[in-house]
């Protein structure tokens, strides 16, 4: 172990039990900036690494000169894809992307060099001396036409891992859902396409690190990170170490939202940290972390709908085409989760769903909160709203009428048994009483445009809209998904647990420790920082799981804690793994679950959102949001609010103005001052209402709670749009063009 | 070159790069990293501090601009457990998550709160909309700044 870190203290907490509203646990040192995020670290001798990056999306490397680099003040050292000892390639399922380019760059940023120095202008400055010889190629960046568009990754990373066979180039995973019969005719149909534009996850605190040599061969990586197992488990072998050599220690996170599921700068530090053997601290800057992260794919979907004259929906048939980028990262998974998912939560007899990842020289991209549910409940609900005005039936009403529950089957044929109140997330938010219009004239800060004053009133138009989203919690498709805790008690009656489970900023620090006073029924207890090094994995603080597993995670330590010290008397020391009862494979030419359901639990949220528009100007405002929302039982009601207001700004971010443009696969707007992300200014009042529903196969009956606002935002504040403007407005994010008719 | 500022009242030396600035200066040079570095071109209000009694954004500000002046980062509103209204308030509200835009915000709404005490929810939204928060949507941060606000 380094000796020369400040680790964070480990964390006490006042009091709390499960289901108080418990302030944070990390909130003081936060308030005072004394809390040590990653980009925070320093060691004594540490040096500063710096990445080189492609200008190119596609390209041949012809070769690479470091002599001129290595010349300059303060170069330490200056590393390409020779001096990686190890495995060449990483990834998070698939290790199908280079640690540094080899012959080949796939993307605009793409890693091809490493630079350690003392400070980190020379870094920078030594970076931009390396010459890089490149033979740009043709990049693939339609996604429609990556599937006829010679190989990025010929050897097919994804083939053979048990899904649906789709031998066309390119084709990351094609996920089929056949039910019932999928040519059944219904009185109505309805059609639409919808797209959605590359969100970035747009955490504020930039990737960083720090790599500590231990003078042994081994390193200690202190990392923002979601799940350091895993990291591990892909660190090690690209350094030709064994997982022991490395370890993992979790560093402040400055959010996450899946933008850290994936390796940043954890190996590049390392490489840098053994072979000066000297610490190394890496930190992005707001234009790199754009590159150095994967995005929420961006999403082209084909839908019809099918209903009988009295409302029920009998058919959904759906096209979903996922920009997987330029690597594989979590594609597969949000393929399934976008076909999954597919048809909202309503009872739908028959479909046929194809859903589609390619690769392409694109952006990679993976997971972001709502994981491919966001992009289906988009297009899904937008579909159920045209399918509304085609029978004549108030669109609320046309939900109720078609509510999935308790009992009844998911279009992969799992039979719902847990909770699911779909119904009733929608009666509860549709007792929300929005706010009355306000009258004009008024303060421009609060007219569509604010206060650049463009509109004193004229052209703007009010409207409501209402969605409905769902989703899945933790792993899915027979994914061992468990998590370790472990819990030590000492004679004076204090506690001290140690859970990998990653704070993320999401709280999952403040639900250890409660479930650890509950069930030890103390006070006393601390919370030890994550490592690898002294707990088992945890999985990931992603898929709206941290909270469940570490939840029965924690109570089954305790649990065997107590049990234990009952038997011994003395000090105690347990380590207990939990897992969720087993989710199964779909099978891959049907999509239908074979011998057990393919997802655990599911969440729900329905929404409504007012909305003025100034419809000349293509202005929008939004006033005001109700929403309620299925959380099984909050265990911190306080941080679930806050989860569903964070929750529901992403997906606000999304309807109306975050999108990272592409031209030619080269990002255009890697900068706060062109991708823009919802401000104070933008973001309405947000009422929740917490719906309980106890999950049974929960700990406690709680369900996780961060995806389901930001799967259905988007939906409910561009159906409100719709009902403003009467526009179809089938693209998000929706821009001010789009809704003056400029485009 | 060697610049002299006046940190949350204790006079600091340092040996800084011309490039280089105040934020840098503070965070790395100085032992003052509560001011964060989450864009470090003006946008996103992280790194917000008060330069002779000015909200500035500390990226923007050359370390060699700050040389005889006067700063004060969100370590000199309040540390350990004797906390600034505003900080108690922030931890109380809930309006923290993963807390890197907080000490921003927490120097932006005493700076608020200093010259406008009983700020209407418009002056609020007006006041915080160069301070980005990713995580919290920012209804508790308003909530935060009316609980300073009224104690």
């Amino acid at each position: 172990m380094s000796n020369v870190l400040r680790l964070p203290p480990a964390r006490e907490l006042e009091l709390g039990r499960v289901g108080e509203s418990v302030k944070r646990v990390d909130g003081v040192p936060k308030t005072t900036g004394e809390f040590e995020y990653a980009s925070d670290l320093s060691a004594a001798g540490m040096l500063w690494g710096h990445t080189l990056r492609s200008p190119h999306a596609h390209a041949r490397v012809l070769s690479i000169d470091l002599s001129d680099a290595l010349t300059l003040p303060g170069v330490r050292a200056v590393l390409t894809h020779d001096d990686v000892p190890g495995q060449k390639t990483y990834g998070l399922e698939f290790a199908d992307q280079p640690v540094l380019a080899i012959d080949r760059v796939r993307y605009f940023g793409e890693p091809v060099a490493v630079v350690a120095a003392e400070h980190p202008e020379q870094a920078r400055r030594a970076a931009e001396r390396i010459v890089v010889e490149y033979e740009p190629l043709e990049p693939i960046v339609d996604p429609e036409r990556a599937t006829e568009s010679a190989p990025l990754h010929p050897d097919r990373p994804t083939a053979g891992h048990g899904y649906r066979d789709d031998p066309r180039p390119n084709v990351v995973r094609t996920m089929l859902i056949s039910h019932g019969n999928p040519d059944t005719a219904g009185d109505v149909s309805v059609s639409g396409y919808y797209e959605l534009g590359t969100q970035d996850q747009a955490f504020l605190g930039p990737e960083s690190g720090l790599a500590v040599p231990d003078g042994e061969g081994g390193v200690d990586i202190y990392v923002a990170t979601q799940w350091l197992h895993v990291d591990r488990d892909q660190i090690a072998p690209c350094l030709a170490l064994s997982p022991d050599q490395v370890r993992i220690h979790l560093a402040g996170v400055g959010g996450a939202f899946g933008g850290r599921e994936d390796l940043s700068m954890q190996i590049h530090s390392a490489l840098l940290a053994l072979h000066t053997n000297r610490p190394v601290k890496m930190v992005y800057n707001r234009e790199e972390s754009f590159t150095g992260h994967v995005h929420r794919h961006p999403a082209r979907i084909w839908a019809e709908h099918r209903a009988m004259g009295d409302g029920r929906i009998v058919n959904v048939r759906m096209r979903i085409l996922l920009d997987g980028g330029a690597y594989a990262s979590s594609s597969t998974a949000v393929t399934a989760n976008a076909a999954s998912f597919a048809c909202g939560p309503y009872n739908v007899p028959n479909a046929l769903i194809e859903s589609t990842s390619v690769y392409t020289n694109n952006p990679p991209c993976g997971a972001m909160r709502g994981f491919g549910a966001v992009q289906t409940c988009f297009a899904a609900e937008a579909q159920i709203d045209k399918l509304a005005a085609a029978l004549s039936i108030d669109p609320v009403e046309l939900r109720l009428l078609n509510a999935i529950g308790p009992g009844d089957r998911l279009p992969t044929g799992q039979p719902i048994t847990g909770s699911l109140p779909v119904t009733n997330v929608i009666k509860r938010c549709l007792a929300l009483q929005e706010p009355v219009p306000e009258e004009l004239p008024r303060e421009a800060i609060r007219l569509p445009g604010g206060a650049g004053n463009t509109t004193r009133g004229e052209g703007v138009k009010r409207g409501v809209g209402f969605a409905v989203g769902f989703k899945n919690l933790c792993y899915s498709e027979g994914f061992d998904d468990f998590c370790a805790a472990r819990v030590r008690l000492f004679p004076d009656g204090s506690a001290e647990v140690h859970c990998a489970g990653a704070e993320v900023g999401q709280g999952v620090s403040n639900v250890v420790l409660q479930v650890a006073c509950t069930e030890l029924g103390t006070d006393r207890v601390r919370l030890a920082p994550g490592s690898t090094a002294n707990v088992a994995s945890s999985g990931s603080a992603s898929a709206s799981r941290m909270t469940w597993m570490a939840a029965g995670a924690v109570r089954d330590a305790c649990r065997a804690a107590l049990a234990e010290r009952e038997r011994t008397g003395g000090e105690v020391d347990v380590e207990r793994i939990y897992r969720h009862p087993p989710t199964k494979a779909l099978d891959p030419e049907t999509g239908q679950i074979t011998d057990g359901p393919a997802h655990v639990a599911l969440a729900c949220a329905a929404m409504k959102v007012v909305v003025e528009v100034d419809v000349d100007l293509g202005l929008t405002r939004v006033v005001w949001i109700g929403t309620a929302q299925d959380v099984g039982k909050a265990i911190n009601p306080q941080a679930v609010e806050g989860q569903i207001e964070g929750g529901t700004a992403q997906g606000l971010g999304l309807a109306l103005m975050e999108e990272i443009q592409t031209r030619d696969g080269v990002i255009a707007n890697a900068s706060f001052t062109d991708y823009l992300i919802p401000t104070a200014l933008d973001m309405p009042r947000v009422v929740s209402d917490l719906v309980e529903d106890p999950e049974p196969d929960a700990p406690y009956g709680l369900k996780g709670v961060g995806e389901p606002p930001t799967v259905v935002s988007t939906a409910a504040i561009v159906a409100a749009l719709r009902d403003a403007t009467g526009l179809e407005l089938a693209r998000v994010p929706v821009r001010p063009d789009d809704i003056a008719g400029l485009v | 070159m060697r610049v002299t500022v006046t940190v949350n009242g204790e006079r600091h030396e340092a040996e800084v790069w011309e490039g280089e600035s105040l934020l840098f200066a503070l965070r790395e040079r100085l032992g003052f990293p509560g001011s964060k570095n989450a864009c470090e071109q003006g946008e996103c209000g992280s790194c917000s501090v008060l330069l002779d009694g000015e909200l500035v954004c500390a990226c923007l500000v050359l370390a060699a601009q700050a040389d005889g002046h006067d700063v004060v980062t969100v370590e000199g509103l309040g540390a350990g457990e004797d906390l600034h209204p505003v900080q108690q308030a922030f931890v109380d509200a809930g309006a923290v998550q993963c807390g890197f835009c907080t000490p921003g915000l927490v120097v932006a709404t005493a700076a608020l709160l200093q010259r406008t005490p009983n700020p209407s929810e418009d002056e609020i939204r007006e006041a915080l909309s160069g301070n980005l928060c990713r995580c919290t949507g920012y209804m508790k941060i308003f909530d935060a700044v009316r609980t300073a606000a009224a104690r």
